[in-house]
């Protein structure tokens, strides 16, 4: 057992998955390499979606890769740091509408 | 400050190559560049017909960029003579080459820059410049390029990082971003740029750190739409170009700890069909003192031409050029790496 969970080299090895269940990682990965191509949205949208979204799942492989994909599709620090702050204004709006439910329940309740 | 004049290390083009055959991982993970050609039906690289004659007029430049393969700058000296080429000028006149393509350092910072421009357009071949930009900007005695290049038909090719401040100055200097900005503005209001004006105005990208460049027409696109939106600037195309492995940016990838990532990320990106469109093969680059090699990056470690009968322009002989073997070596996978690199951007 390693001393930390997360090892760097472990993202180039993601591939490995596919020796325990290689008929769902071959179709994951398919999907994978498919949602990512050019479409409706461009390569680089797309890198910076996946860049916020790996802030809010907060996953150090993904940050890394999203990171380097997303400089290598041309965005600036700037792109990317507002990416950041869209995923935690969702998260921390999430929370705070929730307060709504909290008022809501704190006038059931109360005089 | 250059490396040479630092005495840095990588000054000198054997340690640049030794280094570059020390990729941790190296035999069995880390192929020779000519053993990966060679199993995927490149053995030997041989030239197509040569069309383009790239001259490099010198080293000399207002810039001293961190990613810079020639190790131009301020301090550098070494620059192409008159009598030189001359003799460039007689070899293109009685050669069927298409292109003339200019580089430096700061090619119009030659003294003699002008009069071989005006002497090339006689010649009926396409006139290319490579420019820094800020050199239009720099002195008062280069602010009428613009209309000079307009006169004589030049193709610019111009060095733009980065449509971010941030990006451009992180890799060419302070303020390099504002100053090329003003004379892409200078330009475009001779018509280099504007649609239908016949004066074209190319962009040259390449990654500003230990990262690949994305697909070219997708970076060209949000160019034009941060360009235009942002300072009201027009150009034709933009060409994405890997930074290849050599000289200050050597020194960049190992200092910050990325040369085993970059060159494994050049390795995993090795593209077969980019093979086929590397500029060696349709290119013959010319060193300010008329020797001459497969590219400008060869001409920076100075591999020369492999056929000893006609490796300077004095002993030309384009049947014995046409028929030689190109040199390649590790620093080649930065050109074969995704969608290809040349001087004209992707290749596949």
């Amino acid at each position: 057992m390693k001393d930390t969970y997360y090892d760097p080299k472990d993202l180039d090895k993601f591939g490995d998955i596919a020796e325990y269940q290689p008929e769902l990682a071959k179709k994951f990965f398919s999907y994978y390499s498919d949602v990512f191509k050019e479409g409706a949205l461009t390569a680089r949208e797309k890198a910076l979606i996946a860049l916020a979204v790996s802030h809010t799942v907060q996953c150090p492989y993904c940050i890394d890769a999203y990171t380097s994909d997303s400089l290598e599709k041309g965005a600036d620090e700037e792109q990317m740091m507002e990416a950041v702050h869209v995923a935690a204004a969702i998260r921390s709006g999430a929370s705070l509408v929730h307060g709504v439910q909290m008022m809501n329940k704190v006038k059931e309740i109360t005089m | 400050m250059s490396l040479k004049s630092e005495n840095h290390i990588f000054s000198d083009s054997a340690v640049q190559l030794d280094v570059l055959h020390h990729v941790p991982g190296n035999g069995q993970d880390f192929p020779e560049f000519k053993e990966k050609i060679k199993s995927t039906g490149f053995n030997p690289l041989r030239p197509y017909s040569i069309r383009i004659f790239q001259i490099n007029v010198g080293k000399m430049c207002n810039q001293t960029c961190s990613h810079c393969h020639v190790d131009a700058g301020p301090d550098r000296k070494e620059i192409m003579t008159r009598e030189t080429m001359q003799r460039c000028l007689e070899i293109i006149s009685s050669h069927a080459f298409d292109t003339v393509d200019l580089t430096g350092g700061a090619p119009e910072m030659n003294p003699n820059f002008r009069w071989f421009v005006e002497e090339l357009s006689k010649l009926k071949v396409k006139i290319i410049v490579r420019c820094n930009l800020t050199i239009i900007v720099a002195n008062k005695k280069y602010y009428d390029l613009p209309e000079f290049y307009k006169k004589h038909k030049v193709e610019v090719v111009a060095s733009l990082p980065h449509f971010s401040e941030r990006r451009t100055d992180a890799q060419r200097g302070e303020g390099v971003f504002e100053s090329s900005i003003r004379a892409l503005k200078m330009l475009n209001a001779v018509g280099y740029g504007i649609e239908n004006s016949g004066l074209e105005l190319n962009l040259v990208y390449n990654p500003s750190g230990a990262f690949l460049p994305g697909p070219q027409e997708s970076l060209e696109n949000e160019f034009k739409r941060k360009l235009a939106q942002g300072y009201d600037i027009q150009f034709n195309e933009l060409y994405a170009i890997t930074n290849l492995p050599i000289s200050r940016f050597l020194d960049y990838l190992v200092a910050s700890g990325n040369y085993d990532g970059y060159m494994h990320k050049l390795l995993d990106a090795y593209n077969p069909a980019a093979v086929d469109g590397v500029m060696c093969r349709n290119t013959l680059s010319i060193g300010w003192d008329g020797y001459l090699f497969d590219c400008d990056f060869n001409q920076m470690l100075d591999l020369k031409v492999s056929c000893s009968e006609s490796q300077h322009i004095d002993q030309f002989d384009l049947g014995k050029l046409q028929a030689r073997e190109i040199l390649t070596d590790q620093h080649c996978y930065g050109c074969t790496a995704g969608a290809g690199s040349s001087c004209g951007g992707q290749t596949a």
